[in-house]
């Protein structure tokens, strides 16, 4: 006899209520950044230059704003999930803990907006 | 760690206890590999860091790119680049590596150290051949 109400069986989430979540998000992000990183990669070795002009226009190409807005997203999504891991696996004290894990999701945050921000900034036209 | 000893008699417990598999794995390649992914993982955090660098100067105007391009051709910011280059290519293939195992399949011992090998070596020959490809077509970036 099993003392788990059905709801908590069909859930799965045991008590730190989140699952596999995070597992696979890692793994999703990873599949999604097989296919954007090596796009990027492919993209600098076509660059001729690393002009101001040939990259902002490149940069501001529809599909290479979609793809790179999308690039930097899960990266940082990515990253923010494996950092989080090493953190999680070697600082046990609890109070540094949090508040490292605090700023690791600031500065992730932040890089997030701004690379985007910068992406479109391009994009639309409105750089200097 | 907590060993069970019942410290009332000082006798040892009658059974030898497990142990966490860092304290009695031998020391192996593969597992230096597993480390090598966590560490390769961490730098490319770092880098992301010049990544988005790169974009804001963009972003910035003309000026601001010229100076992100003098800051790029740096020695060490040229040796930062390769070192994450190095990376990047490491921890993709072995990423692959990771989500095949993820899948149910290459885990047999000769199977994981022959795609061990493939990942670090396949890793540090794309590296070389992306910097060949980079520096043969316009000298340095």
């Amino acid at each position: 006899m099993s003392l788990r109400s059905p709801m908590g069986r069909v859930l799965g989430l045991g008590s730190a209520k989140e699952g596999s979540g995070h597992w696979w998000s890692q793994r999703v992000t990873s599949v999604a950044l097989l296919f954007l990183t090596l796009w990027f990669v492919a993209s600098l070795l076509r660059f001729p230059a690393f002009d101001y002009e040939l990259v902002t226009g490149w940069i501001g190409k529809p599909v290479n704003a979609v793809l790179l807005t999308l690039l930097i997203a899960t990266t940082v999504y990515h990253s923010q999930l494996g950092v989080q891991v090493v953190v999680e696996d070697y600082v046990t004290a609890k109070m540094p803990k949090l508040l490292l894990m605090m700023f690791i999701n600031f500065i992730h945050a932040a890089l997030a907006a701004l690379g985007v921000f910068a992406v479109l900034r391009i994009a639309f036209g409105v750089a200097a | 760690m907590s060993t069970g000893t019942d410290t009332s008699t000082g006798s040892k417990p009658p059974y030898v206890r497990p142990l966490s598999p860092f304290m009695n794995y031998r020391w192996q390649y593969t597992n230096t590999l597993s480390i090598l992914n966590r560490v390769t993982g961490l730098g490319l955090s770092v880098g992301l860091l010049l990544f988005v660098y790169w974009l804001v100067a963009a972003a910035s105007g003309s000026d601001a790119y010229a100076h992100a391009r003098n800051v790029f051709s740096h020695p060490v910011a040229i040796a930062a680049m390769v070192a994450f280059s190095f990376s990047f290519f490491y921890h993709l293939l072995n990423g692959v590596r990771h989500l095949v195992w993820d899948a149910g399949y290459g885990f047999e011992k000769s199977t994981a150290r022959k795609s061990g090998w493939v990942a670090f070596l396949g890793s540090i020959v794309v590296t070389l051949f992306f910097w060949f490809l980079v520096f043969s077509s316009r000298g340095a970036a």
